[in-house]
C-alpha cells in the first residue's frame, strides 16, 4: 500500500504527514500538486490523503475552491473505482464539499480557533489523545444523515474525556453528536479534525496517530 | 507643488535634514524624492536616535555567520552544515490602532525577514503587553491582536511555540506587539539582501500594490494620541495565503540558483528595498514604476515607492533566469514582473510613463550611508526618587501565605494564558516538542538532525523601570535561565527596544541604561546581539510605558535527548532550591500587584552568581542527574512550585529553614538566580555533593505528593484546585 499526499498552495500539513508516513510509520509516499490530474500511479491499494491546512486561504468557506481544483475531478474517479482517501482536518473540510462525504463542518461553536490535544474514542472503544488546531470544525448534518451515520457504522471517531466518556464537556467545538470522524458507506473516504500525524513521533511524546493509521487504514480488513 | 521647508516638516522632515537633502542632491527635491527621505530617514527605517547606542551592543561571536544589522536577520551556526536564522520585531503602533490587523501583519513582517534569506521558518514566538485586563479597552485589544496573531500565523503554517503577556496600566493606550521568528537553512544557501551585476533583472514578486499602509513607518515614528485613528490608512492589511504561496515559491527559486539578492517588503515598501540592496552592493537601479503590478488605479509615483502593501519581495537575478524565475511564481499563481535591471552609478532612478520621477543616490537614503544620526541628551529620572525610598518595613507581613497565593495564581500576568495560546496553532510542523512536555524554553526539533532549539522570548519590564541597567541585564539573564533549564546553550539574541520618546531625556536615560545592562549581560553570557529592531514613541499624552527591551533567545540542545523538562515527574521525589534563599520583596507581582507598592527597586541581581548557578544548572541536566527544573520567575518560588505540579497533577510538601528571612518574601519575592530541582531519592547525593563542590547554595525544602499541597506547615489544599484556579482566571477576567 502506498500513499500520494495532495499539496494544494495553501497546505501546511502536507510535510508533517509525509514525515508521519514515511518515516514513523515507514510507508512508501508521493506528493502530489493540485495542479495535477494524474493518478495513474495509483490503485485501489493505495490511499490518497488530503493534509491540513488553509487549501486556498479559505476565506470563502474551508474547501470550497478546492473542490474546484484538477486533482479534486480524478480524485472523484480514483474514490469511484474504489480506491481509499483520508482527509485530515481542511482534508475533511474538502471531502464533505466535494460531497465525497455527508454533511458540513461549521465554525466552532465558540467561535475561535483551537489548537490543543484533546480525547477521541475509535470504533472498537480505543481511546486517543489526538491534537486538533481548526477554527471550523463543527461537525453538522440533518438528523437523518447523522441516524443513517450511526445506523451505517459510519462514525469512526467521537471526542470524548480521557476515560472515554463521550460528554458534552469533551467536545471542543460543539461537533453534533461529539462526532469528530466519519466514513462513507463503503469505508474507502475517511474524514476528520483531529490530526493523527502530529500525534505519531515519540520525540513530540505522542504516539497514538499510529493507532489512527493502522485502525483505518493499515490493518483494516478488506470490505 | 513647490518643495518648501514647511511642505517638508509636514513630512516629518526636521529643517536640519532638509538642507541636509538638499546639500545630497545639489537641488531642492520633487515631492516623490522627498517623500522617499522622509520614510527612510524616519525612526522606524533609519535608528538615528539609536544607532549610536547600538553599536556599543556586543555583536561578535564564533558562531555569527553575519554582523548584526548585515542582513534581515541574524545567522547563527549550529553546527554539521546547519544554521539558525532568527530576529524579533515590533508592531506596536499598528496594533494600538487596529488589533486585529495591525499584530497579523506583524507576524507576517517578520517571517518574511527569514525566508528573505533563503530559510524556512520552523517558529515563531511573541511578546504582547496589555493594561488593565478589567478594563474593556483592554479586552477588546487582546481579542484582537491574539486573533491577529494566530489568523496570519495559523494559515501560515507555522507553529506558535513560546511568548510572554504582561498587563501593566502604562500599556493601556500603546500595547506592546513583538513578534519573534526563527528558521532553519543550511550554511552556504543562504541569500543576502544585495544587489550586483549591471543589467540584471530586478524583479517584484507576490500581492499587488495598493494604497495601504501608506506611509507606516513614519506613522510609527511618533506618539500616539487622539488623532492617531486618522492614521487608519498607515496600517496595513495582510493576507498569509498569499504569504504563504510566496515562501514556497522564494525557497523554489533559492533552489534554482541564481539569485543574487533578495528583500522582502516592509516599511517603507519599494523606496527601502530597491535602496538597501544597492547601497550594500554598491550600485544603482534603473526601475520602471509602470510595471508594478497595482490593485489600485492611478497611483502616483510617489504612493507607489512608499506602499507598505504586504506580502512582496524585490528580487535581483542573474540575468539569463528570467524564464525560470516567471515559470515558478506562475506555478503558484502569484504576480512577478521584471521592474528594472542594476546599474553601475550608484544612483535609484524611477520612471513613470517615459518621466524621470526620482533620482537619488541609493547611499544616501540608508542607515550607515546618508541617514542622519543622532546624539540625544539624557538625564536620570525624577521618579528613581520614589524607587530609592521604598523600605520593605513598610509592607506589613501577611497573616496568610495561602491566601496570598490564591491570589498570585489569579493575576493575569501569572495565570495561565491558555486562553491565548489555544488560538494559535503550536503544533503545525510537527517539531514542537513542549507540547506533551512543558520547558522553561520551547524545545523545537531541527528535522533531519539531532539537534533541537530552545527559544524563549523574556524581558520583565517592570524591573527596568524600576533599574534600567539592572533590568537589562535581567531580562537577558531570565532568558538564558529559560535555556538552560532547557537544557540549552545559549547561543544569541535578538532585541527588540520597546521605549518612549526619545527626545524625552528621562525617556533616552532608560534606553542608554538599558543597552548598558543587556550588554554587560550578553558579554557574560556570550550570547552576541544579532539584530532586532527598536520601537520609540510608544508614548501617550498619559507618559510613556515602561521602558521594555524584549529579549529573544536561541540556544541549541546537540542531541534532543539533553532536553530537560519544568514538572515534577513521581511521588516521593526530593524538591531543592538552588541559589540564595533570600526574601527580596522588590518589584514583585506580589509587592506591586497585592501590597500595591508602585515603586521598588529592581530585585536582587549578581551577574558572576547567575552565571555560575547557570552553568551549575547546565551541568547537572546533561549529566542527568535532575529529573526536572524550573526557574523562579513572577509570583516566586510559590509560584515555581505551583507550576511543576500542574502538569501531572501533583502537589508538594515544602518547608524552608530560613527562618530569618520575611516569609512572604522567601515564597514570593522574585530575587533572580533560583531554580527549583527534583531528583529521586536515590538522586540526592549525588546533587548535593555537586552542588558543594560547585559552591551553590542549595536547600533541600521537601518532596512531591500525589496532589496534596502544604507550605510552612499549612495545607494549602489540592494541586487540582489550584490549578482550576489558574487555567480559569484569564477566561473570568473576560466574562466580567
Amino acid at each position: 500500500m502506498k500513499f500520494g499526499v495532495v499539496v494544494f498552495p495553501g497546505s501546511n500539513c502536507d510535510r508533517d504527514m509525509y514525515d508521519a508516513l514515511s518515516y514513523e510509520l515507514g510507508m512508501e509516499v508521493k506528493m502530489l500538486w493540485h495542479k495535477d490530474k494524474d493518478l495513474s500511479d495509483f490503485t485501489t491499494d493505495d490511499c490518497i490523503v488530503l493534509p491540513g491546512g488553509f487549501s486556498y486561504g479559505d476565506y470563502l468557506r474551508c474547501g470550497a475552491i478546492a473542490r474546484f481544483s484538477p486533482l479534486m475531478q480524478s480524485l472523484g474517479e480514483f474514490v469511484a473505482k474504489g480506491g481509499k482517501v483520508l482527509g485530515v482536518c481542511n482534508g475533511f473540510q474538502i471531502l464533505c464539499e466535494a460531497g465525497l462525504l455527508p454533511g458540513a463542518l461549521l465554525a466552532n461553536a465558540n467561535q475561535q480557533f483551537i489548537c490543543k490535544n484533546i480525547h477521541i474514542i475509535g470504533e472498537e472503544g480505543q481511546v486517543l489523545q489526538i491534537p486538533i488546531a481548526h477554527g471550523e470544525g463543527r461537525y453538522y448534518a440533518d438528523e437523518a444523515t447523522l441516524d443513517a451515520l450511526e445506523a451505517g457504522g459510519q462514525v469512526i471517531y467521537r471526542y470524548c474525556d480521557a476515560k472515554g466518556n463521550i460528554t458534552p464537556a469533551a467536545n471542543p467545538n460543539g461537533a453534533l453528536r461529539n462526532i469528530a470522524g466519519i466514513c462513507n458507506a463503503e469505508r474507502t473516504v475517511f474524514g476528520m479534525m483531529p490530526h493523527p500525524e502530529r500525534a505519531s513521533s515519540k520525540a513530540l511524546g505522542n504516539t497514538d496517530g499510529q493507532e489512527v493509521f493502522k485502525a483505518l487504514l493499515l490493518n483494516a480488513v478488506p470490505a | 507643488m513647490e518643495i518648501t521647508q514647511q511642505v517638508a516638516e509636514k513630512l516629518g522632515i526636521r529643517p536640519e535634514e532638509f538642507e541636509a537633502i538638499k546639500g545630497i542632491l545639489g537641488r531642492t527635491p520633487n515631492f516623490t524624492e522627498l517623500s522617499a527621505y522622509s520614510v527612510m530617514w524616519s525612526e522606524h527605517c533609519s535608528y538615528k536616535n539609536s544607532i549610536k547606542w547600538l553599536k556599543t551592543l556586543p555583536r561578535d561571536g564564533h558562531r555569527l555567520l553575519v554582523k548584526a544589522g548585515e542582513e534581515n536577520a541574524g545567522l547563527v551556526d549550529i553546527g554539521d552544515g546547519d544554521a539558525v536564522v532568527f530576529k524579533i520585531e515590533s508592531h506596536n503602533h499598528p496594533s494600538a490602532i487596529e488589533p486585529f490587523q495591525g499584530a497579523a501583519t506583524g507576524v507576517g513582517g517578520i517571517h518574511r525577514d527569514i525566508f528573505t534569506m533563503g530559510a524556512r521558518p520552523i517558529a515563531a514566538l511573541n511578546s504582547l503587553r496589555f493594561g488593565n485586563l478589567k478594563e474593556e479597552k483592554t479586552k477588546g485589544l487582546m481579542a484582537g491582536i491574539v486573533h491577529g496573531i494566530g489568523h496570519y500565523g495559523n494559515c501560515f503554517g507555522v507553529p506558535t511555540v513560546g511568548g510572554e503577556v504582561y498587563f501593566e496600566d502604562c500599556y493601556h493606550t500603546n500595547p506592546l506587539v513583538n513578534a519573534m521568528s526563527v528558521g532553519v537553512v543550511k550554511v552556504g544557501k543562504t541569500i543576502s539582501a544585495t544587489a550586483a551585476g549591471e543589467g540584471n533583472p530586478v524583479f517584484i514578486v507576490g500581492s499587488a500594490t495598493g494604497k495601504d499602509g501608506m506611509g507606516g513607518a513614519a506613522f510609527a515614528s511618533a506618539d500616539i494620541t487622539e488623532q492617531s485613528a486618522e492614521q487608519l490608512p498607515a496600517v496595513q492589511v495582510g493576507d498569509p495565503f498569499q504569504e504563504k504561496k510566496l515562501l514556497e515559491a522564494c525557497l523554489e527559486i533559492v533552489q534554482l540558483g541564481g539569485v543574487v539578492g533578495m528583500q522582502d517588503m516592509g516599511a517603507a515598501g519599494i523606496i527601502c528595498s530597491t535602496s538597501e540592496m544597492s547601497a550594500k552592493g554598491g550600485v544603482g537601479m534603473r526601475i520602471n514604476l509602470d510595471k508594478v503590478p497595482t490593485r489600485q488605479q492611478n497611483m502616483k509615483a510617489w504612493e507607489l515607492l512608499l506602499s507598505e502593501s504586504q506580502e512582496r519581495m524585490l528580487i535581483v537575478m542573474e540575468k539569463g533566469k528570467e524564464a525560470e524565475v516567471l515559470q515558478v511564481f506562475e506555478k503558484w499563481d502569484l504576480p512577478c514582473s521584471q521592474i528594472g535591471e542594476v546599474t553601475t552609478d550608484g544612483r535609484l532612478k524611477f520612471y513613470k510613463e517615459g518621466v524621470l520621477e526620482a533620482d537619488l543616490p541609493a547611499e544616501s537614503l540608508v542607515l550607515g550611508g546618508g541617514a542622519p544620526v543622532y546624539t540625544r541628551e539624557y538625564k536620570e529620572p525624577a521618579y528613581f526618587q520614589k524607587v530609592k525610598s521604598f523600605s520593605a518595613g513598610s509592607v506589613p507581613i501577611p497573616t496568610s501565605l495561602k491566601q496570598v497565593a490564591g491570589q498570585l495564581v489569579r493575576l493575569p500576568g501569572i495565570a495561565s494564558k491558555k486562553w491565548i495560546y489555544h488560538q494559535y496553532d503550536s503544533m503545525v510542523g510537527t517539531g514542537n516538542a513542549s507540547t506533551n512536555a512543558p520547558s522553561d524554553a520551547s524545545v523545537v526539533l531541527v528535522k533531519g538532525t539531532d539537534k533541537a532549539l530552545a527559544v524563549t522570548t523574556d524581558c520583565n519590564s517592570r524591573y527596568v523601570f524600576a533599574d534600567p541597567y539592572t533590568g537589562g541585564m535581567i531580562a537577558v539573564a531570565e532568558a538564558a535561565r529559560n535555556i538552560v533549564c532547557s537544557g540549552g546553550l545559549p547561543l544569541a539574541i535578538t532585541n527588540c527596544l520597546n521605549f518612549g520618546n526619545p527626545y524625552d531625556p528621562e525617556v533616552y536615560y532608560q534606553f542608554v541604561h538599558a543597552i548598558k545592562g543587556m550588554s554587560a549581560a550578553c558579554l557574560a553570557f556570550d550570547t552576541p546581539v544579532t539584530g532586532g529592531n527598536v520601537s520609540f514613541y510608544n508614548q501617550s499624552p498619559d507618559g510613556p510605558v515602561y521602558p521594555t527591551p524584549t529579549i529573544g533567545m536561541v540556544g541549541l540542545l546537540d542531541n534532543f535527548s539533553v532536553r530537560m523538562t519544568l514538572d515534577f515527574k513521581q511521588e516521593g521525589d526530593l524538591i531543592y532550591l538552588l541559589g540564595h534563599g533570600r526574601d527580596d520583596l522588590n518589584s514583585s507581582e506580589y509587592l506591586h500587584k497585592i501590597a500595591g507598592v508602585e515603586f521598588s527597586p529592581a530585585p536582587h541581581f549578581d551577574l558572576e552568581e547567575e552565571k555560575g548557578l547557570q552553568a551549575f544548572i547546565l551541568s547537572l541536566i546533561r549529566s542527568k542527574k535532575v529529573l526536572s527544573a524550573h526557574d523562579v520567575s513572577e509570583g516566586g518560588l510559590a509560584i515555581t512550585l505551583l507550576e511543576a505540579g500542574f502538569p501531572g497533577n501533583l502537589g508538594f510538601k515544602v518547608k524552608t529553614g530560613e527562618t530569618s528571612l520575611r516569609a512572604d518574601g522567601f515564597w514570593f519575592g522574585e530575587a533572580q538566580s533560583r531554580v527549583v530541582v527534583t531528583v529521586s531519592k536515590s538522586g540526592a547525593a549525588a546533587l548535593e555533593s555537586a552542588a558543594v563542590s560547585a559552591g551553590i547554595p542549595f536547600e533541600k525544602l521537601g518532596e512531591v505528593t500525589s496532589g496534596a499541597v502544604q507550605v510552612q506547615g499549612e495545607e494549602w489544599g489540592s494541586i487540582s484546585e489550584w490549578k482550576h484556579n489558574y487555567d480559569t482566571a484569564i477566561e473570568s477576567y473576560l466574562q466580567n
